[in-house]
Parts: structure tokens; sequence; C-alpha cells
């Protein structure tokens, strides 16, 4: 077992470009699901409309790299105009639902191969991201001790800062009126409404504002695979994220970083751990496992780890049991 | 429990549906509303009196927060129409009917539970410049409203007596402080008219009498309240005037005194009481009582004695 | 005119995996995509080919792999490693008017080597065979899948009602009853039909269990319904994949019943287990019906549905119905599992690939509503089957979705749900 090697991976995981984009993606959830109540199980449609508008932009039509990105958060916040325009006004429950299909919706559709020309089929776009890795200042040899390659240093250089206008963004929001008026809505929305509040337009601006940052997970994603992909889009990513909101601890403000760091890193963790272990043989023989099999592992973990959150620790790591207790009455 | 002398206004005009105020701050004019086959508000034309308190009763499912969700934007009527001080309110959406004046409460409270007493107040004010989205992130632009804010929010809860619990989660609070935490933030919006579905259901009697109290004092400051309640007791002791709903139709009006004379009230609740074995007002007096009320008819209000010494 | 090869090189990823499932880890495969290519130039006219059985037999004439193609024309079958295997396609399979030059391909595979196989479909004239036909055969179609989706989605339309769980778990229920009877079926060898039957009984007391063990717990501890779903979630993503480890990534079909000949009804044809299995759907559906409107029990759940509180004060015992709401959700859901099987094998992410469409089912009946479900599911499986008449196949569930939303769009509260008092 080479422990060198697990520590050095799992620390790689927890402040590399994975768990920086599911900090966004979480940080965006947090928005809608912890501070609004708006249960959007579609953040993989906020991801891949932002790295799609800047992939397409770039690839298809030529777009510089730098204007392209503003179409990536221009595409997101027209996606939640046109998907909470019919959704906010539904019940919880069928927000969900509805969410959840308008992803899988947007998924099927850009995978088709209808769009191949334009949107890149199941093969993706590749390629849109020279423009940001030539500016790259950090040349060859490793990052020690986590030995990032110089391209993905650049990337978390620039993708951690702007988790941190994410959060202070979230910060500044939710101490204002402006917070105030979007957290009472999580509690009742008529009683708002009755109090002269235009909730359906809170609900849109939240929705767009975590969308935003949704999209920008989406875009740090793409940066560091290069490529995108429809099925990186998938149920799989929102749950993920939803996993480390909850991890972190719902609506609170630094949350979503601090669940990502721990989540990604412990996945990182089981995975290489579990490899390592088999390659021992320390395993023993009668456990059906193989190093191929390790990747579902991980998924089941994931859920596992959704199931026991929400019954042990539903505040998560930051939350105040009290909170929920009051929720519960 | 005394019974003020009932305004002058009151006891000129006729008693009966429809009648047409002296002063009235809401006029409702035709406003009909379907669910399925049952017509569940049928109201050809009713007024409230500006100043004053106006008690809507009723037995069950006569459509009075029907009536209350169609006026305040909450549900759409088939047809009618309505004004509030002189405005057209019909097909105004809830959220800007609070900013014509007329704020409502409701039948379950609604605090808001994880946001503290004070939020829930501050949550009430109108025009803040901290609720737009860009102005918020931008705290100088709103602090100093905050702080006014703060200091009505203040003044309310010293008035509700809520003051010690200013910032615990609203819930935290017992059902009754909660109600009295639901009026106060409605009044945060500073309305002309404030509508109260049921105040006093669930509140415990010692509570009841602060509750009451608060109500008449709105009145005394210039405002006008409708309310619906079950309580008789409430109802005689502060309401100027009464309106009768049942199966959607004001069947009556007038003021209270009056009202528990009149046959048809009494038809209407006994109607319901037999049909249906559960009409509230009637439903706690016991059988003598109720025979009682049978024999006396006209001339003795419909209560369990409450507004003998009036 | 004979159109040439019609393959090409695609992830074969599932086209509407509805909680995410780990890549499937074998090692070699061959892959392919069946498209009916039309005359013009214009690759958008190319019509993918579903529901086309592909097997792969290895040198020693042992079969090694099946898979039929899906909405969008893709197949993929995982092969054990190095060696020559035969393709063949099966002609019966294909719909009326395509037909393949060469059904036998012969090839080799290198250690951990993927391989794309090129059948050569021509479609010399299904334009003129018109949409008529087409569309008869999906309406057949349609009603199939359509009553196996009521039938799968009764009970989470009734768990819903009665508990206010939206359960994203249910789509495993359907694969357990497909997995459970395959696992009689194959591995035990006992003949399906006994093994639905058990695998059925089986998946019930998974449910009732689930409740007495999980749910029924969660929801005593006042765990709200918001918390309930996450953790439904939760169970739904572990599930897939512990059937996923298990199970494997392969999609196999049960011993009995396989390449049964359709029995042609002028211009639709049927396998006699489709017959069959509709009209079990048809008996099942009618049963449910009438045991909700006459039993003691079935009026109990659309009272708990109705109102819980008030159902409680009337005497119901909540927890005992809710207990037989799963026993019976989860053997319904597993015998439409078996049911898809039938004519579209068993795979570990057919429930979850199925579960939007369930949800879409029991929105549209307005979520709770005893008798929702039953409408729902068959208009949203005929819709799903009758849409690819017009709307390419890869994205007929789109329609589906999109329906959904649009009546969502409506009337909020779907088409029999109830509105939600204010006040």
């Amino acid at each position: 077992m080479d422990w060198g090697l697990i520590f050095r991976s799992t620390g790689q995981a927890a402040i590399g470009p994975d768990a920086c984009y599911y900090a966004l993606a979480a940080a965006g959830l947090n928005v809608h699901i912890g501070y609004t109540g708006l249960l959007n199980f579609g953040q993989a449609a906020f991801g891949a409309a932002g790295a799609y508008g800047l992939a397409v932009a770039v690839v298809t039509y030529g777009v510089s790299f730098w204007a392209a990105l503003f179409i990536g958060l221009l595409v997101s916040i027209v996606l939640a105009l046109v998907l909470g325009f019919p959704t906010l006004r539904l019940r919880t429950d069928y927000l969900a639902i509805v969410t959840l299909a308008a992803a899988e919706i947007i998924r099927l559709v850009v995978r088709s191969v209808r769009y191949t020309a334009t949107l890149g089929g199941t093969d993706g776009l590749q390629a849109f991201g020279d423009a940001f890795f030539r500016l790259n200042p950090f040349d060859g040899g490793s990052y020690t001790p986590l030995e990032f390659r110089p391209d993905q240093v650049w990337l978390l250089v620039c993708a951690w800062p702007l988790v941190v206008v994410v959060l202070l963004v979230t910060f500044l929001l939710m101490r204002s009126p402006w917070g105030r008026v979007v957290k009472a809505i999580r509690e009742d929305e008529d009683a708002v409404r009755s109090l002269g509040k235009n909730t359906y337009w809170y609900k849109m601006q939240s929705l767009m504002l975590g969308g935003v940052f949704g999209a920008l997970a989406g875009i740090v994603f793409a940066m560091s695979k290069q490529s995108v992909n429809p099925d990186d889009y998938g149920t799989r990513f929102t749950f993920t994220a939803v996993a480390v909101m909850i991890l972190g601890g719902t609506a609170r403000v630094v949350g979503p970083v601090v669940g990502s760091v721990i989540f990604i890193g412990v996945l990182q963790f089981l995975d290489v751990f579990l490899r390592q272990a088999i390659d021992a043989g320390l395993i023993p023989g009668w456990v059906p496992i193989d190093v191929n099999k390790v990747a579902i592992i991980r998924l089941i973990f994931v859920g596992a780890t959704l199931v026991l959150l929400m019954i042990y620790r539903p505040q998560g790591i930051l939350g105040d049991r009290r909170e929920v207790a009051i929720r519960d009455r | 429990m005394t019974v003020d002398a009932p305004p002058s206004w009151a006891t000129t005009i006729p008693h009966e549906p429809g009648v047409a105020k002296p002063d009235p701050i809401l006029v409702v004019d035709g406003v009909n509303r379907r669910f399925g086959g049952l017509l569940a508000v049928d109201v050809g034309h009713l007024e409230v009196q500006r100043g004053a308190i106006t008690a809507l009763i009723g037995p069950n499912g006569a459509g009075k927060t029907t009536l209350f969700n169609l006026l305040t934007g909450f549900d759409n009527p088939d047809s009618g129409s309505w004004r509030f001080a002189e405005r057209d309110l019909s097909g105004v959406p809830a959220h800007r009917v609070a900013h014509h004046g007329m704020v409502r409460t409701f039948q379950l409270t609604k605090s808001l539970a994880l946001l503290t007493v004070m939020e829930n107040m501050k949550l009430g004010a109108t025009r803040q410049r901290g609720e737009r989205f860009w102005g918020a992130l931008l705290r100088p632009l709103w602090r100093g409203q905050e702080k006014e804010i703060e200091e009505r929010a203040d003044a309310l809860l010293e008035r509700f007596k809520l003051s010690h619990v200013r910032d615990e989660f609203a819930g935290a609070l017992s059902g009754g402080q909660r109600k009295l935490l639901e009026m106060a933030r409605a009044l945060m919006v500073q309305p002309e008219l404030v509508m109260l579905d049921e105040p006093m259901a669930g509140v415990n009697p010692a509570l009841k009498q602060s509750l009451l109290s608060h109500v008449k004092q709105l009145r005394t400051e210039g405002m006008t309240v409708l309310f619906v309640e079950h309580d008789m007791d409430v109802v005689y002791d502060i309401s100027d005037w009464v309106v009768v709903l049942a199966q959607g139709r004001v069947i009556a009006e007038g003021p209270p005194a009056a009202i528990g004379a009149n046959p048809k009230v009494i038809d209407a609740y006994l109607g319901t009481h037999f049909a249906e074995g559960g009409g509230e007002a009637l439903g706690e007096l016991g059988p003598d009582e109720r025979l009682e009320v049978d024999q006396v008819g006209l001339g003795e209000p419909l209560t369990p004695g409450g507004a003998a010494d009036a | 005119m004979a159109a040439p090869a019609a393959a090409q090189t695609e992830d074969p990823g599932s086209t509407s995996t509805t909680v995410g499932a780990a890549p499937d880890p074998s090692a070699g495969a061959v892959r392919g995509r069946l498209l009916d290519l039309k005359e013009t130039d214009a690759s958008e006219d190319d019509v993918p080919v579903p529901g086309v059985r592909i097997t792969v037999e290895d040198s020693d004439g042992q079969e090694a792999g099946t898979a039929e193609t899906d909405s969008g024309g893709l197949f993929r079958i995982p092969l054990p490693g190095e060696g020559t295997y035969t393709a063949k396609l099966d002609e019966d399979s294909l719909p009326d008017g395509v037909s393949v030059a060469d059904d036998e391909i012969e090839f080799t595979l290198g250690p951990g080597q993927s391989r794309t196989l090129l059948f050569a479909l021509n479609a010399p004239n299904r334009r003129t065979e018109g949409k008529v036909d087409l569309f008869l055969q999906s309406l057949v179609d349609g009603t199939y899948f359509g009553l196996l989706l009521a039938l799968a989605s009764v009970g989470l339309s009734l768990i819903y009602g009665t508990t206010g769980l939206v359960n994203f778990a249910h789509g495993e229920l359907v694969t357990m009853g497909a997995i459970f009877a395959f696992w009689f079926n194959q591995t035990l060898g006992w003949p399906l039909i006994l093994s639905g039957v058990l695998a059925v009984l089986a998946t019930g007391a998974v449910g009732w269990l689930l409740d007495a063990a999980f749910w029924g717990p969660l929801r005593r501890r006042g765990t709200g319904n918001t918390a309930l779903m996450v953790i439904s979630i939760g169970v739904a993503l572990a599930v897939l994949n512990l059937y996923l480890y298990v199970f494997g990534g392969r999609t196999r079909p049960y011993a009995d019943y396989r390449a049964q000949p359709a029995i042609d009804f002028g211009t639709v044809s049927l396998p006699p287990k489709r017959i069959i299995g509709a009209l079990l759907c048809l008996f099942f559906l009618v049963a449910v019906a009438t045991a909700l409107q006459r039993t003691r029990t079935g009026k109990a759940m659309r009272a708990i549905s109705d109102s819980r509180d008030l159902a409680a004060s009337s005497g119901i015992n909540v927890d005992r119905v809710i207990r037989f709401v799963w026993l019976f959700g989860a053997g319904l859901a597993a015998l439409g599992g078996i049911l898809f099987s039938l004519s579209q094998d068993v795979n570990f992410e057919q429930g979850s690939s199925m579960l939007l469409l369930l949800f879409a089912a029991i929105t549209l009946g307005g979520l709770g509503a005893a008798y929702g479900a039953l409408i729902g599911g068959f208009v949203i499986g005929l819709f799903v089957s009758v849409s690819a008449v017009w709307v390419p196949t890869e994205l007929k569930n789109v329609g589906a979705l999109v329906v959904l939303i649009l009546v969502l769009l409506v009337r909020p509260q779907g088409i029999l749900g109830a509105r939600e008092r204010i006040g």
C-alpha cells in the first residue's frame, strides 16, 4: 500500500477542480434549496448551460473565449427564466420532479444525433479553452507536495477565488432585506405574498442567481476536463451537489465549500484506498470485488451518505440541530 | 363583558343584506366563485364601513375564507369586481393588494418559523430599498431605512408584549404568541384595512382579552377591521357591524344585537347544524339553550349569554 | 435502393438514466448503431431502428451476449474477452419494411478491445409504405407500455398519497422484480411463470419490510417530506449501483419465451407473450381499481390519501394500511418490471430510466390521486410510443416530459389532483 499516493491523491481531490466545481454547484443549490426552498433537482441543466454556452460559442460559432464565458452565464439566466416561468408556481414536490425532468430533456436533446453538428452529440465538444490556458504563467514541473499539473494549477488559481466571490455574494445577499424575503418564502410563501412581496419574482431572481453559480460550476468542470459531454450533466451531477450541500450544512454560507472539500476528498480516499488494497491483496478472496468495481462503490457510497446524513445529521457539519427541530415541529 | 354602544350609522341604516354604508372603504359587486358544481361565494353587493370593526360570520363552509382569498388576490373569482378605497382591486395580484393598504392574516397562523420574531416584523415593512437585488448588495443604501423599520417594529412588539421574544425563532413561540406576531406583522404594512381570519382560534382565554383590546385599538387609530370569527362572544364584544354569510351569500347584515334575532340567521345556523351535525357557533350550546334561542326568536341575541348584560 | 452501412461509433450511454450509474466496467465490447438510412443525403432523415435483437456467439457457437437496440438505435454487447465471435441480427425483430443484407458478421476482438459493427440495412420503400402502419404498430406497442407504466405507477402514487413521500427509489422496485425473476429463472432454472409469481411476491415482501423497518420509523420520527424525498434519492442511487455491482451492466434475457414468433394481424404483428402480458396488466389494473373501490383496505387507502388526519380520527389504522400500500405497490411495480423485461430483457437501470415517466404519469394524474396514476400511466406510455412516429426515437421521452410540463402549466395540481386550500 502506497500511503503517500493515497494521501496525495486525497489532498489533490480535496482542493482540486472537482471539489471546486461541486462547491460552486452546491452554492447554487444552497441559494435555491437552502435559502429559498426551491427544490431544484435540475442543477445539472445549469451546469450544462454554462459549459455548453461556452463550448458551443467557441467551437461552433468561433466566438472568442472571453466573450463566450459571458454567453455561458447568459444562457444559464435565460434557462432560469424559461424553466422558472412555468415551474415557479408549482408546489415543492412538483417542482422537484419538473426540474429533474427539464434537466433530462436538455441532456437528451444535447446528445441527440439531430443536433450533432451544433452541440457535438455524444462525443461532446473539445478545444475551447486554449485562450485561457495560453495565459498560464505556471511553467512545467510538478507543484509539490500535491503534484498538480501546471494547467491545473492555473485553473485552480482562477477558480477558487471565484468560489470566494460566490460565497461573498451569497453572504451579502442573505444578511440583507432581500435575503430576508427569500428565506421567508422558504418558510411560507403565502404569508410573504400577503405582506406585499412579489414572491414569484423573488423566486425567479433566486433561480437565476443559483443558476449562474451552477453555470460557473459547469464552466470550471468543462475547463478542468477541457471537454464537454452531455452525460457529464446527468442526475449524478445534481445529486452529488445535493449531497455536498447537505453535508456542509443547508443555508450556511460556507457550507458548500466545507461539504465539497470533505466529500470529494473522502470519495477520492475511498477510491484510491480500495484500489490499493485490492492490488496489495489485502481484501480476502471471498469478497466479490475487483478494481473495475471501485467506481460503482463510489456511487453506492454517495447514495448511502445522503441517506445517513439526512437521518442522523440533517443539519450537516455547520448547521444547527435546533433549526431542524423547529422546522419539523 | 361590556359591549360598546353601536356607532350611530349602524342604527340609522336598514339592517338588510347589501345595504349601502355612509362611508364605505370596500365595495364588493357580484363576486362569484365556483368549485366544480359548488357555488362557494356568491356575493351580490357588500359594503364595509371605513373605521369600523366588521365581523364576517357564518356556518362552516359558508365561503368566508374563500371570500377573503378572493378579495386579497389569493384566488380569482369567476366574475365580479370590488373597489377598495376608490380603487378597483379586482384582478390585482396578492402582493399588490398589500401595497394598496389591505392586508390579511390566515386562519392557520403563518409565522415564518426559522426567522426570528424581529425578522418576521421587518418583513412586513413595504418599499424597502434593501429588498431589491442589486440594492441588497450595498448595505449603505438600506442601513438607515432598516434602522427606522426596526424602531417601528420594536414599538409594535412592545405594544403586543412580544419584546422579550424579539430574537427567538418565531417557530419557538406558543400558538397564541404566533397569532399576536402575525397581527403585529400585518400592522408593519401600515394598512388601512386589516382582514383577520379567525384571529382568536386556538388562543387561550388570557391572551384572548389582550388580542381583543388590540383589535379595538386598531379602530381607535382609524384603521378598518374585517374579521372572520366563530366565537360569538368575541363578535358581540368588538364588532360594530356583522355580516352573515351562508352558502356563499350574504343573508343578513346589521349591528350585533340585531343579528342574533334574525330568523334567517338562526335558520342558517340551525339548518346546517341539524343537517351536518356540526354548526360551530350553536354546536357550543347545550340542547336546552338551543331550544331557547329557537323560542325566543326575535329580539334576543344569538349567544350563550355573553350579551345578556348589554 | 440499398442503403449502405448503417452503423457508427457511439458512446452507448443509456438514453435516460435517471439516477447516475457508474460506467460499465467490463472489458471488451461490441457496439453500434442501427439506422434506417433514407434515400436523401441529409443525415437527419436517418431513422434509428429500435428493438432489433443482435446476438453474439463465440467460436464454439455458445451465446456470449445479446442486446436489443434502444430507442436511439444503439446497442452495446459486453463480451468476456478476446476471441473470434459471430454477431447475428435477428431478422424477425426488424420493423416491417426494413431488411438486412447480411445478418451475420464474423469478427475478432483483441484484449480489452471494443469494436463497432456495421450491419447494412436497406429500406427500399418505407416512405411509401406510409405512417399509417407505423402508427398502428406504435399504438399497439404504446398500449402495452402504457398498461405496464400504469401498473408500475400505482404504488408510487398511493405511497405519495398516503405518506407524502415522493419516492425516487420506486424505479428500483421495478428493477427488483425483473432481477428476482431473472435469478429464479436463469440461475435457479425455474420456469418463468413460477419465477415471475415468486418475484412479485418477493418484491412485495421487500416493500412491506421497507416500510416496517425503514420508512415507517422515519415517518414516526416526524421526518419532513423534503427530507424523505432526499433520503429516497440516496436509496435510489445506492440500490441502482448495487444492482450494477451484483447484476452487472449487461442486458440479459429470460430463458423462456425469448424468440416467440409474432402473430401477424395484418398491419401489426405481436408475439403471444405481449398479448398475454397486456391482458395480465389489464386484469391487475381492473383488480386494483375494484379493490380501491370495494374492499375495506382499498377504501381506507383512498380515505387516507384524501385526508390522513380525518382517516386516523375515524378509526382507520393508518400505519397498517400504509404497510399494505407498500406491499401491493412494490408487488405491482415488480410485475411491471417483469412484463417490461419480457420484451426488453433485464437491465440494472430499466426501472430508474422509467422513473421520470412514472413521475410524469402520476403528476399528470394528480399526485396522490388514487385513479390518477392508472390514467396518467396509460396516457404517458401511449404518448411515448406514438410520438415516436413523428419525433426521432431518441427524443420520444422528451415529448412526454414536455407534455408533463405543459399540463402543469395549465393545471398546477395535475389533471385529477385537488387544489390546495389557502388560508
